[in-house]
């Protein structure tokens, strides 16, 4: 089951977890029951998540599949200038 | 066709020359259009009131004597632009930043507006606007609107990111934290620490142009904005959001840009011009003089940053942590949040932890500027480091790479990094001439390093060929930097034409599919991307079209250097097909020949530049002259290096500017006291050295050409490399940007005070 690492502003939601354990294939998936176990985090999915799988980060393309073993962090939106 | 975005060491014969800029003869005789260049038949002058008051609640407007003016056909006020956001808070900000609602938040915050049959008139008009207001308590200061003594400005912002959630409400609306390992254990561990606190003070974009637009919306809904925009389908997006119009029926051009920076990535006046057009039934054209652009659009942040580091003697980073207080103007943003994660992003660290805190006060709302909020924690951290390294008796380049991040490197923001360029910018930083050069009295010679994540997002481009066989580029993203040149480049390198053979269009938002706008250095990485997967679109239907007119099979028929060539013994006698020829005969072939691409380009690889720049500082007056300053950045690949040595001096001149002079300065009265280019001094050429570049390319693995985005890194340095050059030039530690003449007199005095 991939792990997923959540950032501060992210934690609360999650009773305070680094990380929480969710039963998902790609990205869409995992926000999908993110939402559903964790209903505080829904707001900040609205607000926009960035994925970082394996250290490629991906802020638009939910339709990403995790492979094997990935490294997966949920990362603020970025905003550029 | 494959649309693997996988890099691919593939060989250019285009891409990485150094041709004319396409758009420099418009450019230079004055025939380039920007936001103020357009005027529509009976058009109106649009104009502004702006509340003097940093914080005020507006009892009541009272318009009724300005409408009667003759030549005044329009005033909007927020009743005229209701709330129709549906609950999308960031929105909902952006509609109140636009017009104020029953509160103005800052000096300068849209309250009405007025449009007329000309300016003057519409200036009266404004002065006959008679608000009443309820002056507030203000706040300006980021440390100041933590205190719990301090003046509210939303009585339902309680933090987020902190639990239990707090019942009182405060200015601190966002928490937020990240790292790893034990920081405290980490700091037992350290033989020398380093701490301390650093402030930075507000700073503009500096974009020559200001907010322009020219805005016509007809009674039957349908309206068309001409504006100055780094993304026009977000500001269609946002106008048609805000005023309740079809996304499909308001078309959005944009015009050339005379810089943005971030500062032109979402609406500030746009709305309030559709609004009075959709109210007069007339076009109105809406300029924001540069007071205005000064008082009412988005700088960056003020910062609040402390920052502790622990070594061991022998030059290893033990524990590092920082917490970083970020103004967001009277809104929540994400700023602090993204100086927590760059802050130490360039280190290899067992032991990290950053917070951030997104703080409101009476100031403009902030907008992105050029690697939002990633210069001001380098400045920060990279103070420290330096001060840590000249602790540890170690040269500050061979400390930062000790401990500079790697391929496999846990980075400091979570994830784990793939190829990097930290540690070949610090090498070639080694080994620059620049390093060695002697310096004199009351010189000083500093370093730092920076970071930026760089990103893609939604990117739609059409090829078409002409029937001479040239070949036209629309693109959706805004060219800020030279992006039409790298564009055409990979169209020439794809299609295998000359250059000259290519233009690359900016399309309006009706021909041309969704893009994001153009920030995150996402220019010519996603279109970049999208315009080969078009040219290798297009080229399949041109290997089609030679198919079919040499009667053989498409396989047989492959394209290089421009023509369609047959291969195989039985085909030996067919002559190449040029794109001249294919394209003279499309009509008979199937019709016009197009190829396109729609494509979310994320995998923008992560960037890291390395600067050194030596300082002379007189102690008498305590005025810093920059002597000499180089840029070391990895580029991924440099599709116009001319342009990418553009983006790297650029962003190194306006980090020179943010470090030594420009600064808001507000009075007590919470009004700016400084809204024009002649009190706010950004660089001009005679204040600079030129500056150096060193192009790096370390291919990332996530485009076809390695292409990372440029830029945005080569402002993130600056703060801290002329920092650094100052503190050893002055023999005193600055923690204050910009390091204004005062600011350094006052350290030089201090330092011999103790």
């Amino acid at each position: 089951m991939p792990e997923i690492h959540l950032w501060g502003a992210l934690r609360p939601a999650a009773g305070g977890a680094s990380s929480v354990e969710i039963e998902a294939a790609d990205i869409r998936e995992m926000f999908r029951k993110l939402g559903e176990q964790y209903p505080g985090m829904e707001p900040h999915i609205a607000r926009g998540i960035a994925v970082s799988i394996n250290g490629k980060i991906f802020r638009d393309s939910w339709d990403e599949k995790f492979p094997a073993g990935a490294e997966i962090y949920l990362l603020p939106r970025i905003q550029g200038g | 066709m494959s649309m693997d975005t996988s890099f691919t060491n593939q060989k250019f014969k285009s891409v990485g020359t150094r041709p004319l800029r396409p758009d420099g003869i418009d450019k230079v005789t004055g025939r380039a259009k920007y936001g103020a260049d357009a005027n529509a038949p009976g058009q109106l002058i649009g104009r502004i009131l702006r509340s003097p008051h940093p914080h005020a609640r507006i009892r009541k407007i009272d318009a009724s004597k300005a409408e009667k003016l003759p030549g005044v056909k329009a005033v909007v006020t927020a009743a005229d632009m209701p709330d129709l956001t549906d609950g999308d808070k960031s929105m909902f900000d952006v509609l109140e930043n636009c017009m104020a609602r029953t509160t103005a938040f800052y000096d300068g915050h849209a309250v009405a507006a007025v449009a007329a049959i000309d300016a003057k008139t519409a200036r009266e008009a404004l002065k006959l606007i008679k608000i009443d207001y309820e002056i507030l308590p203000h706040v300006t200061d980021v440390d100041e609107a933590m205190k719990p003594s301090a003046p509210v400005l939303h009585s339902k912002m309680f933090t987020e990111g902190v639990e239990p959630k707090p019942n009182k409400a405060s200015n601190i609306a966002k928490r937020t934290e990240f790292g790893h390992g034990d920081v405290g254990a980490g700091f037992q561990e350290a033989e020398v620490v380093v701490s301390r606190s650093f402030k930075t003070e507000q700073t503009h974009q500096g974009y020559i142009e200001p907010h322009a637009c020219l805005a016509s919306v007809g009674p039957d809904g349908h309206g068309e904005l001409w504006v100055c925009t780094q993304g026009h389908f977000v500001y269609r997006n946002q106008c048609a959001q805000l005023l309740g119009m079809d996304v499909s029926k308001l078309r959005v051009t944009a015009s050339e840009i005379g810089g943005g920076f971030g500062g032109k990535t979402h609406v500030w006046c746009e709305p309030v011009a559709l609004a009075l057009s959709r109210k007069a039934n007339r076009p109105v054209k809406l300029v924001m003089t540069r007071e205005e652009v000064f008082r009412a659009s988005g700088p960056t942040n003020a910062t609040s940053i402390d920052v502790k580091i622990g070594a061991r003697k022998d030059g290893t980073i033990v524990a590092a942590e920082a917490t970083l207080r970020y103004s967001g103007g009277p809104y929540l943003g994400a700023w602090a949040e993204l100086g927590a994660m760059t802050s130490f992003a360039c280190y290899d660290l067992a032991n990290v932890k950053t917070v951030g805190y997104e703080v409101v006060v009476n100031r403009p709302k902030t907008a992105a500027y050029r690697a939002p909020s990633a210069p001001m924690a380098a400045f920060a951290v990279e103070s420290v480091v330096d001060e840590l390294a000249h602790k540890l008796g170690m040269d500050p380049v061979e400390f930062r790479l000790k401990n500079a991040a790697r391929e496999g490197t846990k980075s400091s923001y979570g994830p784990v990094y793939g190829p990097i360029g930290i540690g070949p910018t610090l090498e070639a930083a080694k080994n620059h001439p620049h390093m060695q050069a002697p310096l004199g009295k009351n010189q000083g010679r500093g370093m730092a390093c920076g970071f930026w994540f760089n990103f893609g997002g939604q990117t739609c481009t059409d090829i078409n060929i002409g029937i001479d066989g040239t070949v036209t580029v629309t693109v959706g993203t805004i060219d800020v930097g030279g992006s039409r040149a790298s564009l055409t480049l990979i169209a020439a390198e794809e299609l295998g034409v000359p250059y000259e053979q290519v233009k690359v269009v900016i399309g309006d938002t009706g021909t041309i599919g969704h893009n994001d706008m153009t920030d995150g250095s996402r220019g010519t990485f996603s279109s970049g991307m999208a315009t080969v997967f078009a040219a290798r679109n297009a080229i399949k239907i041109l290997r089609e079209r030679a198919s079919k007119t040499w009667d053989i099979p498409l396989d047989d028929v492959v394209w290089e250097d421009g023509q369609a060539k047959a291969i195989g013994e039985s085909h030996g006698n067919l002559a190449p097909m040029s794109l001249k020829e294919i394209a003279a005969a499309a009509g008979n072939t199937g019709g016009p020949i197009a190829g396109h691409n729609e494509i979310v380009a994320d995998g923008a690889g992560v960037s890291f530049a390395t600067h050194i720049c030596d300082v002379e500082v007189d102690p008498e007056t305590g005025k810093t002259n920059i002597l000499r300053y180089t840029v070391i950045q990895d580029a991924g690949k440099a599709v116009h290096p001319t342009y990418v040595e553009g983006q790297y001096q650029g962003g190194a001149a306006q980090g020179i500017g943010w470090a030594l002079n420009e600064e808001y300065i507000y009075g007590k009265d919470g009004r700016l006291q400084n809204a024009g280019f002649l009190d706010y001094r950004i660089p001009v050429c005679s204040d600079l050295p030129f500056i150096d570049t060193v192009i790096l390319e370390i291919p990332n693995p996530n485009h076809p050409y390695g292409v990372r985005g440029v830029g945005e890194t080569s402002i993130v340095p600056p703060l801290a490399a002329v920092g650094n050059a100052v503190s050893n030039a002055a023999g005193v530690r600055m923690t204050h940007v910009p390091m204004s003449p005062p600011r350094i007199l006052k350290a030089i005095d201090g330092a011999r005070t103790n």
